[in-house]
């Protein structure tokens, strides 16, 4: 779960990161995260566990923004409806069929991705504001037309399966609540090294190349439109997946409030601006961000949309590649620091290299008085 | 047949709305280029300032025209502080992300600020009155008033665009901004100007919308900013006539699927309408009814 490799053209000078120059030191954090990720739930009551499943779902759906909207420069304010097919798909399978919730998840995958080959092929000729317009609709119209088909107990599109039917396939061994942390973990951890992979890949690079520079893309024989429309169906199936996995954790498939999805749908773009976009690292940090503010202020109904607004405004003034961007930033700072004193052993050219394109200026500076 | 008819002129109702926010909309797309998610919420918050005037006992009158005056200075004040920075990058994404992050904060905001824990719906107090026109024709008197509103609107923004100096500068920024520059337009006034016009506007869309229903609460304007948004794509973004006219399909349109959808299976969901209208314009015609088509150099 490094973060180097994905170059983007606006930070081009991207050097190896300090995990790639010391090669131990990435074993280390990896294992230090995957003890502290499986130990998680066994230290923690029910409650907390569901909030980290929560954080993890999230973090899915968030990455599959980020590979349309990152990664591919299409803006989608409507990933909401895609989560919703996602859930209402497992929840009705579970619910009406008696299927297991895992099994549902593929299901969900197929539906969701063609669902963004639909969505995808309109938004080849809208960009921008106009795409972005689209698929707000989409996530405006999507609970109601889901409540005018889809009928739970009360006669509200709410469909809340029952803890049987979403229970541990190994009683013995976990509990619910851990059962369900480890799908989310593994299905989050699978995505992401999906996505991690897929952005040094021939079609990761066309997808930025799309993002970057449209005409220069066709010209070097990228397909544009081909590129546009898978990323619009790998990205919708990414957040039918977080769909699917928010009934196996909250129980509940619900579209009796209109605008719910919308909502979802600003609050997977929150997580992606916060943690920095076009990044691997960086939807999961903001979804943690996110959940972990939503939680925080969850008594006062007002306060945390109020304060995830300013949030969001702050992040674009402060931090405008979010978090995994500034950090980016401060090691790269950091280093051209020590790589401009004299004892550097390193050749010049390995360290105008490793220095962000933004701090060019530090280059010239000379020597630092230490 | 009068069915129809009643139906027809209900939605020119709520269409007036929808086409004074799609105006908005329009407004700020024009002079600034950013498609402003947050324009239905910084019209609720203003509806919720001309509520809190009637509140403290000023007319229905005065308190919209206050409303209209806090509001466009609001508006400016946001442009100058929160898109103007943002706007020069390159990525679309920065402004649309700052206009969703308004678009929390205001709604929160007005929840915060002026519903009390426990409050019922607020009411506000009715321009025009009750009733229809007379007993055999079922059209109502709000809505000759709502229509008669929208006209003055557009004749008076016509005026203001086609017939003055500051109308000449808007226009020429929003035409091209670089040259208007090198001709002494300070188009950081202009820009201003035209979010300060659009939220005004939007003032006065929220408060007509919020006397149509019985009682309102912070929920009011994100269903109408998704019809403002079908009624500007449907007129074309950059022109003001198309928001208008688009508006009032968008209203009728809405007024007609209500009454006559469940023949055809779609009560419940007339909201599906203006979508389907979108996107079979946005298609057969990117540039919607009436806009510009736009020849881009690469």
């Amino acid at each position: 779960m490094t973060a180097q490799g994905e170059s983007s053209v606006e930070a081009p000078v991207e050097g190896p990161g300090l995990m790639t120059r010391v090669p131990w030191l990435r074993v280390v954090v990896g294992l230090v995260f995957a003890v502290v990720a499986i130990t998680l739930p066994f230290n923690n009551t029910p409650d907390v566990n569901q909030t980290f499943s929560q954080v993890l779902y999230l973090a899915i759906a968030a990455m599959g923004l980020n590979l349309l909207t990152g990664f591919n420069g299409q803006v989608s304010v409507g990933h909401g409806a895609f989560y919703g097919v996602g859930a209402f798909t497992s929840a009705l399978l579970v619910v009406n069929h008696g299927w297991y919730l895992e099994a549902t998840i593929p299901v969900s995958i197929v539906i969701t991705a063609v669902l963004g080959i639909v969505v995808g092929f309109p938004a080849l000729r809208v960009k921008g504001l106009y795409l972005a317009l689209i698929t707000l609709g989409l996530a405006v119209l999507f609970p109601r037309v889901t409540a005018k088909f889809v009928e739970g107990p009360g006669g509200v599109a709410l469909l809340q399966p029952t803890r049987a039917q979403v229970q541990s396939l190994f009683p013995d061994i976990l509990e619910n609540d851990q059962y369900q942390y480890f799908v989310c973990l593994v299905a989050m951890v699978l995505l992401f090294w999906v996505a991690s992979n897929l952005m040094r890949s021939r079609m990761g690079r066309a997808m930025i190349a799309v993002r970057d520079q449209e005409v220069a893309a066709s010209t070097v024989g990228i397909d544009v439109a081909r590129v546009k429309v898978a990323s619009f169906a790998l990205s919708a199936a990414y957040a039918g997946v977080a769909g699917s996995l928010s009934v196996l954790v909250t129980r509940v498939a619900d579209a009796s409030n209109p605008l719910i999805y919308f909502q979802l749908s600003i609050e997977f773009l929150i997580a992606m601006v916060i943690g920095g976009a076009a990044t691997i690292t960086g939807p999961f940090l903001g979804a943690a961000l996110l959940v972990a503010i939503r939680k925080r202020f969850e008594d006062t109904e007002a306060l945390a949309p109020a304060l995830l607004g300013f949030a969001l405004i702050a992040v674009v003034f402060v931090l405008p590649d979010g978090i995994v961007g500034a950090y980016r930033r401060l090691v790269a700072r950091l280093r051209s620091r020590r790589s401009s004193g004299p004892s550097d052993p390193r050749p010049e050219v390995a360290r105008s290299n490793s220095t962000g394109p933004d701090l060019a200026g530090t280059e010239l500076a000379g020597p630092e008085p230490t | 047949m009068e069915l129809f008819f009643n139906q027809f002129f209900n939605g020119i109702g709520s269409g007036v709305v929808y086409a004074s926010v799609a105006l908005a909309l329009v407004i700020i797309y024009r002079t600034t280029g950013v498609l402003n998610f947050a324009q239905g919420e910084m019209a609720l918050f203003s509806t919720f300032i001309t509520w809190w005037f009637t509140d403290q006992g000023l007319g229905i009158v005065p308190a919209i025209l206050l409303s209209i005056l806090v509001s466009m200075v609001g508006g400016a004040v946001i442009e100058r502080l929160l898109i103007r920075p943002v706007e020069s990058d390159k990525s679309p994404l920065n402004v649309v992300i700052v206009t969703l992050g308004l678009f929390l904060a205001f709604n929160a905001l007005a929840q915060l600020i002026f519903i009390k824990p426990g409050a019922e719906a607020l009411q506000m107090p009715n321009l025009f009155p009750s009733g229809n026109i007379s007993s055999s024709i079922g059209i109502r008197k709000s809505t000759i008033g709502y229509a008669a509103i929208l006209v003055v609107e557009c004749v008076l923004l016509w005026l203001l665009l086609q017939k003055t100096k500051v109308g000449l500068k808007l226009r020429a920024v929003a035409s091209n901004p670089e040259s208007s520059k090198l001709v002494g337009i300070n188009t950081g006034v202009m820009l201003m100007t035209g979010w300060g016009l659009a939220a005004g506007i939007g003032a006065l869309a929220g408060s007509l919308a919020a006397m149509r229903g019985t009682g309102f609460d912070t929920s009011l304007m994100q269903q109408v900013l998704v019809y403002a948004f079908a009624a500007a794509a449907l007129g074309g973004f950059d022109s003001p006539l198309g928001a208008v006219v688009g508006g009032l399909i968008v209203g009728v349109a809405e007024s007609l699927t209500v009454q006559y959808g469940h023949y055809i299976g779609l009560d419940g969901i007339e909201l599906v309408v203006p979508f389907v209208l979108i996107l079979v314009v946005l298609l057969v015609k990117p540039n919607g009814l009436f806009g510009r088509n736009i020849v881009e150099r690469v």
